[in-house]
C-alpha cells in the first residue's frame, strides 16, 4: 500500500489537500482536507444586515456574486422585502452570466489540462486539426492558419525551456488519450477562452460597477434605469449587455460544448469512475419573477435524489440539513451532534499535528470543513445534481440536451453518475443558461418598454421599519451547487449568521457514522491511480467537482464572543 | 491575440527581440508603452524612456503566493482591461508559480516553486495575494503541510521586490475585520526587512498591477508610494475629487434613496453612504473591466475598499460620512477622519496613515528604496544588480 499526498491541489479556488491510500493501481481510501480557515461569519455579528452581502461576497472571488445574492435573499426574507421584477431579472442576468463564464473558465483553465496534453499538441498537423474542428463546429477561428500559429507559439515556448505555469505538468502521462490534433484544438481554445471570459463578464460591470465583486443591494439592484440619461442604465448599456449575451451563447455553442463532447469521447471509461455518494440535491434556481421562494417560478427545479433513483425526486426541506464536526477542527457545546444552521456553532479547535505535516489520515479530525448532511446522508451538489433533479423531474430542456450528449457519446443515463458525468453536466447547464440569458434579457426589455423600470424596493430600507427580531434564509444554486444563508436579526443588527456552502457539502469529511463526503467517496469509487508520483487521475476527479475551498470553510455563532480590538500599527 | 499566460521569452533575449519574434509590431509596442506611461501619469516626453527600457529589459522570474484569500485578486488580473495590455503584461514576466493556473499540483508544484527560488535568488519578484493568519501559530492556513507564515518568510527572504496585491495582502481585509478570529495581518506585518508595495483594493484594478510591474521594469525601482505603501500614481487622489458626479455634490443634488429620481439622473451618492470623500483610488479614472464602468457609475456608493480596515472604518456602508464640505476638501479630509474615528480606534490610525502620514512623506519625497530590475547586458538606464 502506498500513501499519496497531493497538497496543494492547484487549479482550484483555495487550499485543498488530498491524501489517499493506493493499492495495485486503485485508490482504497481517501481523505479531503481544507487547510484554510477565515471565520467570516463570526465577523458579521453585530453588523448592519444590509452590509452582509459585501462581507459574504468576499468569501469567494471566483463565485463572486453567489454569496452576495444569497445574503440579500436571506435578509429580504427575514424582513419581508420583495424585489421588483426588473431588479430580479437583472440579478438573473448577473448570476446567470456568472455561472456561464465560471463553467467555461473551469473547463478550459482549471480542468482541461487534466485531459489535454499541451506538449502533444506540438506533433499535431494544423490542417488535420482544422478539419477536425470544422467537423465539430462552424466557429470561424478554427482555421489551419490559426492552429499553426498557436502551435508555433507553443513550440517556441516549450523550446525556451521556461515553461512557466506549465512547469512540471504530468505531460506524457499514459492516462492522456487525445490525439495531437485534439490537443492542439483544445490549447487554441484555452487561449481564446481567456479573451472571451473577460468580455462577457462585463455584464457585471454594467449592473454592478466591477468584476470581481460587483455591488448588490438588499431590496433590488442599485443600477437605476433611465433611457434618457447618460449616467444610468440606458439603451447603450442594454445593447452592450445584449452583445455580451450573444457572444457568450455563441462561444458556448460553437466552442465549449463541441470541445467537451469531442474530448469526452476519448475518455468514456471515466463514465464508470468516480461516482461517489449516490445522493443528489438542488435547491432550485433562476426565478422568473424575482420571487425565489416561489418554487414554480424556478427554471431549474429543487429536489432530492437518493441512491441514484431517478424514478423518485423528493422535495427539498431545509429543516433536514444538519452539520457535523466529528472529523473537523471544531467543537460543539453539546458534543458530537448534528446542528441545523439556525443553531449552528463554530468554535475552532485545532487538534491536528504540528506543521509541517506528513499525514493527516492518522488523525480522527483532519479538516476545517464541516460535514453537512441531509436526513443524515452525504449529498453531492453542483451542476450534476441540478441536471439530475431536472432530468428526473421531466424538465424538457434538460432532457433534450442531456440526451443529445448521451447519444453522441453512445452511453446510457447511468454514465452520468461519474467523473465524466459531472464534467458533462456542467456543459449541459451552460448550454441551457446561455440560451436562457436571452429570455431574461428580452423580459427585462419588455418591462422597460412598458415603463416598468423599478429596480429597487425601498419600503423597508430604513431599520426603523424592521421588527425588533427577525430571521430568514436565502437559498441559491451557485455554479458549484446548493448554497444557503441563514440570518437572525435583532434590533437592527445581525445576531447570528450561517452559510452552508456547495464545497462544504462536496468536500465534507467523514461524519459520525463514518460515511465519507462526495470528494472522498468519488475517489474510492472504482478509481485508478497508475503512478502515485504523478497523481493525474486524482486531479481529474477532484477537478470534476470544481472545488471552491474558501467558500467551503465558514463559521458562525459569534454569540458571546469577545470583540477584539483591531490591530493597528 | 497574444499568448496571455505563456511566455516563450528566453533568458538570452531582450524584451524587444522577444516581442519582435512574437510578431508584435513596433507600432503596437509603442502604443502599449504610451498607454502604460499614461496610466503611470508620466509626461508624454518620457514615453521613449519607457520604450527603450522595456525593450532592453530581461524577463524577470515571478513567484505568486496565494495565502489566506478568496482568489478575487487573481480573477481581477485575468480580466485585465485591454486584452493586448493584459496579455503583454502577463507576457512581461516568467510566471513560475501560480496556484490557480499552474498545471502541476502537490510535490510537483512545490518543487517548481523551490527550483525558481533557488535559480533566481535575489532577483525574483514576489507577488502576494492573501493575508497571513498569526493566531494559533498560523494553523489557520497551511499549504503543502506548511503554515502560510513559514512560506511567506521563506519566499520573501530572497525576493528582489515584494508586491502585495489586494486588501488581504495589504491589511488582512475581511478576515481581519473585528474580531479578526484568525489574527490575519497584511504582508508588511510579517516582511519587515524590505519594502512591501501595496496595491490596495478589494480587489484592485488589474491595470494598476500591470502598470506597477511596467514601472519596475522601466525605471529599475518600484514607484513612489504613500505612507500605506500604495503607489502614488494610482492612489494619489481621492475618488471624490475625480468623480464624474462631483458636480452634483457641489450643487447639492443628492440621491436620497436608491432608485429615486436623483438616482435616475445619476446624482451624487453621498447621502446614501458613498465613501468616495474618504477613499484614495484610481477607480473613476481607470475604471473597471476594459473601461466599461465603475461602482459609482453603476449607481452604488463607494465602499472605500482601498483604505486600511475599511470593513470597520467604512461601515455601515449605507450611512453617510459626516461633514464633507463641497469646497476646501483638502482641509476637510482630517475632519472626515476624526468623525469616522468615533467609536473606532482603528479609524483614527487608519486615517492618519491614509492621509496625514502619506502627505508628509510625499512632501519629503520619500520613496521606497530603490530595487533594481534585472538589467540587460549593456542595457541602458539600469545599474547592475547583484540581488
Amino acid at each position: 500500500m502506498a500513501r499519496v499526498v497531493v497538497d496543494p491541489i492547484t487549479r482550484i479556488e483555495g487550499h485543498l489537500r488530498i491524501e489517499v491510500q493506493e493499492e495495485n493501481g486503485r485508490i482504497e481510501n481517501a481523505w479531503a482536507s481544507s487547510t484554510q480557515f477565515r471565520g467570516i461569519e463570526t465577523i458579521l455579528e453585530g453588523r448592519d444586515p444590509r452590509d452582509a452581502w459585501a462581507f459574504t461576497q468576499r468569501i469567494c472571488g471566483v463565485c463572486t456574486v453567489v454569496h452576495a445574492i444569497a445574503s440579500c435573499r436571506a435578509v429580504e426574507d427575514a424582513l419581508g422585502i420583495e424585489v421588483p421584477a426588473a431588479g430580479g431579472l437583472i440579478r438573473n442576468l448577473v448570476h446567470g452570466m456568472q455561472t456561464v463564464q465560471d463553467h467555461v473558465i473551469h473547463f478550459y483553465h482549471l480542468h482541461a489540462l487534466d485531459w489535454v496534453d499541451v506538449v502533444s499538441a506540438l506533433s499535431a498537423d494544423p490542417a488535420a486539426t482544422a478539419s477536425l474542428a470544422a467537423s465539430l463546429s462552424p466557429w470561424p477561428n478554427n482555421s489551419a492558419t490559426h492552429f499553426a500559429e498557436v502551435q508555433d507559439r507553443v513550440r517556441r515556448f516549450v523550446e525556451s525551456g521556461q515553461l512557466g505555469i506549465f512547469t512540471n505538468g504530468y505531460w506524457g502521462h499514459p492516462a492522456y488519450r487525445l490525439p495531437p490534433e485534439a490537443n492542439l484544438m483544445a490549447v487554441a481554445h484555452y487561449l481564446e477562452a481567456l479573451d472571451w471570459q473577460r468580455d462577457v463578464i462585463r455584464v457585471h460591470t454594467i449592473f454592478g460597477g466591477k468584476n470581481p465583486h460587483p455591488n448588490f443591494l438588499v431590496g433590488g439592484m442599485a443600477s437605476a434605469i433611465n433611457l434618457d440619461d447618460t449616467g444610468t442604465i440606458n439603451a447603450e448599456s442594454f445593447s452592450k449587455v445584449q452583445g455580451m449575451i450573444r457572444r457568450a451563447r455563441r462561444f458556448v455553442e460553437e466552442v465549449y460544448w463541441p470541445d467537451l463532447l469531442a474530448i469526452a469521447s476519448f475518455y468514456k471509461e471515466w463514465a464508470a469512475i468516480g461516482g461517489g455518494v449516490e445522493n443528489y440535491m438542488s435547491v432550485g434556481e433562476y426565478p422568473d419573477n424575482g420571487q425565489w421562494r416561489d418554487a414554480d417560478s424556478m427554471y431549474f427545479p429543487s429536489g432530492v435524489i437518493f441512491d441514484r433513483n431517478l424514478a423518485e425526486v423528493l422535495p427539498y426541506d431545509h429543516q433536514q440539513v444538519k452539520e457535523y464536526v466529528t472529523s473537523s477542527w471544531y467543537e460543539y457545546e453539546g458534543g458530537d451532534v448534528g446542528l441545523h444552521p439556525w443553531e449552528g456553532e463554530t468554535t475552532p479547535r485545532y487538534t491536528g499535528p504540528e506543521p509541517p505535516w506528513t499525514y493527516l489520515q492518522d488523525h480522527d479530525k483532519y479538516t476545517w470543513m464541516k460535514a453537512p448532511r441531509y436526513q443524515e446522508r452525504p449529498m453531492e451538489v453542483g451542476p450534476l445534481s441540478r441536471m439530475l433533479v431536472a432530468y428526473a423531474s421531466g424538465h424538457t430542456d434538460v432532457q433534450e440536451v442531456v440526451n443529445e450528449a448521451l447519444g453522441r457519446l453512445e452511453v446510457g443515463p447511468e454514465a452520468l453518475f461519474s467523473t465524466l458525468g459531472r464534467t458533462a453536466a456542467r456543459g449541459v447547464e451552460t448550454v441551457l443558461l446561455a440560451r436562457k440569458l436571452e429570455d431574461w434579457f428580452d423580459s427585462l426589455i419588455a418591462r422597460v418598454r412598458a415603463g416598468d423600470v423599478q429596480t429597487f424596493n425601498g419600503e423597508l430600507w430604513d431599520p426603523s421599519t424592521w421588527p425588533s427580531s427577525a430571521r430568514g434564509y436565502g437559498f441559491l444554486e451557485a455554479a458549484r451547487g446548493s448554497l444557503g444563508h441563514w440570518v437572525q436579526i435583532e434590533n437592527g443588527q445581525i445576531r447570528h449568521y450561517q452559510c452552508v456552502v456547495p464545497s462544504t457539502w462536496n468536500c465534507s469529511p467523514r461524519d459520525t457514522q463514518g460515511a465519507n463526503g462526495p470528494y472522498e467517496a468519488s475517489l474510492m469509487d472504482n478509481h485508478p491511480l497508475v503512478d502515485p508520483e504523478r497523481p493525474l487521475e486524482i486531479l481529474r476527479t477532484i477537478h470534476s467537482f470544481d472545488p471552491c475551498m474558501a467558500c467551503g470553510v465558514h463559521v458562525l455563532d459569534a454569540e458571546g464572543k469577545e470583540v477584539v480590538q483591531v490591530r493597528v500599527r | 491575440m497574444y499568448l496571455p499566460t505563456t511566455h516563450p521569452w528566453t533568458r538570452d533575449q531582450t524584451l524587444g527581440e522577444h516581442l519582435e519574434s512574437r510578431g508584435v509590431t513596433r507600432r503596437e509596442f509603442m502604443a502599449f508603452c504610451g498607454q502604460m506611461a499614461a496610466v503611470l501619469g508620466l509626461s508624454e516626453a518620457l514615453t521613449p524612456q519607457v520604450v527603450q527600457a522595456l525593450q532592453e529589459v530581461r524577463r524577470p522570474s515571478v513567484i505568486w503566493l496565494q495565502l489566506q484569500e478568496c482568489t478575487g485578486c487573481v480573477e481581477s488580473i485575468l480580466r485585465s482591461a485591454d486584452p493586448s495590455i493584459g496579455d503583454l503584461v502577463l507576457d512581461l514576466v516568467s510566471l513560475d508559480y501560480q496556484h490557480t493556473l499552474m498545471a502541476a499540483a502537490g510535490d510537483a508544484a512545490e518543487s517548481a516553486l523551490h527550483a525558481s527560488m533557488e535559480e533566481n535568488a535575489g532577483q525574483y519578484i514576489l507577488l502576494v495575494t492573501g493575508s497571513v493568519p498569526l493566531e494559533e501559530d498560523g494553523i489557520y492556513l497551511t499549504i503543502g503541510g506548511r503554515t502560510g507564515l513559514e512560506i511567506i518568510e521563506e519566499a520573501a527572504a530572497d525576493a528582489a521586490a515584494v508586491i502585495a496585491i489586494g486588501a488581504c495582502a495589504h491589511f488582512g481585509s475581511v478576515q481581519a475585520a473585528r474580531p479578526n478570529p484568525t489574527g490575519a495581518v497584511g504582508i508588511s506585518e510579517v516582511v519587515r526587512d524590505k519594502p512591501v508595495l501595496n496595491i490596495a483594493g478589494c480587489p484592485p484594478i488589474a491595470d494598476v498591477v500591470t502598470a506597477t510591474i511596467v514601472h519596475y521594469l522601466t525605471f529599475g525601482r518600484l514607484p513612489a508610494t504613500d505612507g500605506e505603501g500604495r503607489p502614488l500614481f494610482a492612489y494619489g487622489s481621492r475618488i471624490h475629487d475625480q468623480c464624474p458626479r462631483r458636480a452634483h455634490f457641489d450643487a447639492g443634488q443628492y440621491v436620497q434613496a436608491f432608485d429615486d429620481d436623483g438616482a435616475r439622473q445619476a446624482w451624487c451618492l453621498y447621502q446614501v453612504g458613498c465613501k468616495g470623500p474618504a477613499c484614495f483610488s484610481p477607480c473613476p479614472i481607470i475604471q473597471w473591466n476594459d473601461h466599461t464602468d465603475w461602482p459609482i457609475g453603476a449607481g452604488h456608493p463607494c465602499i472605500g475598499c482601498t483604505e486600511r480596515f475599511f470593513w470597520d472604518t467604512m461601515t455601515p456602508f449605507y450611512e453617510r460620512l459626516p461633514d464633507v464640505a463641497g469646497f476646501g476638501v483638502e482641509r476637510n479630509a482630517d475632519l472626515i477622519g476624526a468623525a469616522l474615528a468615533v467609536g473606532t480606534t482603528a479609524g483614527v490610525a487608519a486615517h492618519a496613515v491614509a492621509t496625514g502620514v502619506s502627505r508628509a512623506r510625499a512632501k519629503r519625497g520619500t520613496e521606497l528604496p530603490v530595487v533594481p530590475a534585472q538589467p540587460a547586458a549593456g542595457g541602458a538606464a539600469k545599474e547592475d544588480s547583484n540581488g
